[in-house]
């Protein structure tokens, strides 16, 4: 069991010209194994600046972030022993993955660095990596990025993310930059993941739908700050914050349309 | 509503590469006066094809095998754009059809004001006007879809993603068109920003009664906006209906498959946590 304590952070950029912009005010909350969290909020309420204080690419101004009780580490090995505990998967495949790599070496270097298995069983390993995420191994072991559909690289990004066996996973809007078509696969995916080995995951999007579908719960943000934290169906079914109420209702939703237009003109 | 606008009758294009590409198939579809037709499909279907396709934008190696495309012009003139000469065809399109482009973020001119590019649509296809009527259009456009006149003289990097996404809709409107095509205007924009942009186009349609080809593959979107939605897979159109009737009533599996790709904001939920 890790879980993972954001206390009470809060993150002001200084801008040339604009003064302090606080990113994030106040913020926390526990992420577990085994859980996983939606975060949610429209562009620039602070989603993407949790995830990088979270994976320590930004240090917070103030309040604090424990592993298992205990201060994150902030340099050295002791910090990339914590990034391989707790990992990433990027919005975009098509710029998060290396183009002059193949494919093998993205999932070989995170299992070399991370010492997870031994030298003579990385080869099997990143077979077995390529099978969890539902690619054809042999057929994309050896090809580069570029001969890779979107779906099939962000499936790639999570069997790197995967790689060092972590506890956690932050995911920032991973399928916003796929198909419609192939959001649901990759979503679908990540959540038996997730399931198989009690992972915890923070889902950070904007589509209120599939946060609420693969979340237990959900934390809104606006500008930097949390208006709301609850279970998955409480935040959406029973909105409290007029923010979130707004964003539900900005959201398209046939079922609540056309039972609305069945009671009135369209 | 039934009066129509636009008659596509089974129009072909295909890409001749090495291995040709039929990109659109033998479709069949008629956008009628005043109403917002979706068109819908996943990346890959041709339905950017389409649109592109029925106004010659096109370029080789795409070829229009066979088909026509009537335009039934509110002065009662019929216009066959497959038989338009060159000359015919400038002066037709961004008058008679405008578009709104997909990514508002690049489809802009980094180094021109918004309200010298906003200029621009009238320099080319109103000759006639002064430089000082051509000033007094920019401002109402600007005003129309509410940047305000402030903003002629910024730069597009100075605009926010919505702001810049109602340039791109002032454009399409500068000649008061009869139809505007609009290739996924929202998909780049958070869901406040979006419902803002949907409100506007609502408003523009109800002031200026044009019609709208409205291309996403946000189904859930569609829905809301559409009167009627076409779904298109691989290069053909499989259901054309009413959107409550692709709603309660798909016929095509496909649509069905389709609709349900995507979770349910406030439905029961298919799968239990």
């Amino acid at each position: 069991m890790t879980s993972i304590d954001v206390q009470g952070v809060s993150k002001t950029y200084r801008v040339r010209g604009a003064g302090a912009i606080n990113a994030l005010e106040d913020v926390s909350f526990t992420l577990s194994s085994g859980q996983t969290i939606g975060m949610v909020g429209q562009s620039g309420s602070g989603k993407s600046t949790v995830a990088k204080i979270l994976t320590q690419m930004e240090r917070p101004t103030s309040g604090q972030v424990l592993l298992d009780g205990r201060p994150v580490p902030t340099r050295g090995a002791a910090l990339r022993a914590y990034r391989q505990r707790l990992r990433m998967v990027f919005q975009d495949p098509f710029s998060s993955l290396n183009p002059y790599h193949s494919i093998r070496h993205h999932i070989e270097r995170p299992l070399v660095l991370s010492g997870v298995v031994p030298a003579d069983e990385v080869d099997a390993e990143v077979h077995r990596l390529l099978d969890k995420v539902q690619l054809d191994a042999g057929a994309v072991v050896d090809r580069r990025p570029h001969e890779l559909s979107g779906g099939q690289r962000q499936r790639v990004a999570i069997a790197r993310a995967l790689a060092p066996r972590p506890a956690l996973l932050v995911a920032d809007e991973p399928v916003s930059m796929l198909d419609v078509s192939l959001r649901m696969g990759v979503l679908s995916l990540l959540s038996d993941i997730q399931a198989q080995d009690g992972l915890g995951v923070l889902y950070i999007t904007h589509d209120l739908a599939t946060a609420r579908y693969f979340s237990d719960e959900i934390i809104v943000l606006n500008q930097g700050r949390v208006v709301e934290h609850g279970s998955a169906d409480d935040v959406i079914l029973r909105p409290q914050h007029p923010y979130t109420r707004e964003l539900r209702e900005a959201s398209p939703d046939p079922e609540r349309f056309f039972v609305d237009s069945a009671g009135g003109a369209r | 509503m039934n009066e129509p606008l636009l008659s596509v009758r089974d129009f072909s294009v295909r890409y001749e590469t090495a291995a040709p590409v039929d990109a659109v198939r033998d479709v069949s579809l008629t956008v009628h006066r005043g109403e917002v037709l979706g068109l819908a499909g996943e990346s890959g279907c041709g339905k950017t094809t389409l649109a592109y396709g029925v106004q010659r934008l096109l370029k080789p190696p795409a070829v229009i095998p066979g088909g026509s495309v009537t335009w039934h012009d509110a002065d009662g003139t019929d216009v066959d754009l497959l038989a338009l000469s060159a000359d015919a065809l400038r002066a037709f399109r961004w008058d008679k059809i405008s578009m709104v482009f997909q990514g508002a973020m690049s489809a802009l001119n980094p180094v021109a004001t918004v309200g010298a590019q906003l200029a621009d649509v009238f320099e080319v296809h109103r000759p006639g006007m002064s430089r000082a009527e051509r000033t007094a259009a920019v401002v109402e456009l600007l005003e129309i879809v509410k940047v305000g006149a402030a903003r002629i003289k910024s730069y597009p990097h100075e605009l926010s993603g919505g702001m810049r996404q109602r340039i791109m809709i002032a454009m399409a409107l500068a000649l008061r068109p009869q139809l505007v095509v609009m290739d996924e205007p929202t998909t780049a924009l958070d869901v406040l920003v979006q419902r803002e942009i949907l409100r506007e186009i609502t408003g523009l349609r109800e002031a200026f009664g044009f019609s709208v080809v409205f291309i996403t593959h946000d189904l859930p979107l569609l829905l809301e906006i559409s009167d009627r939605i076409a779904i298109m897979r691989a290069g053909r159109i499989v259901e054309i209906d009413t959107a409550p009737n692709i709603w309660f009533r798909p016929q095509h599996e496909y649509t069905r498959t389709l609709l349900s790709s995507f979770p349910r904001l406030t439905a029961e939920r298919q799968v239990t946590r």
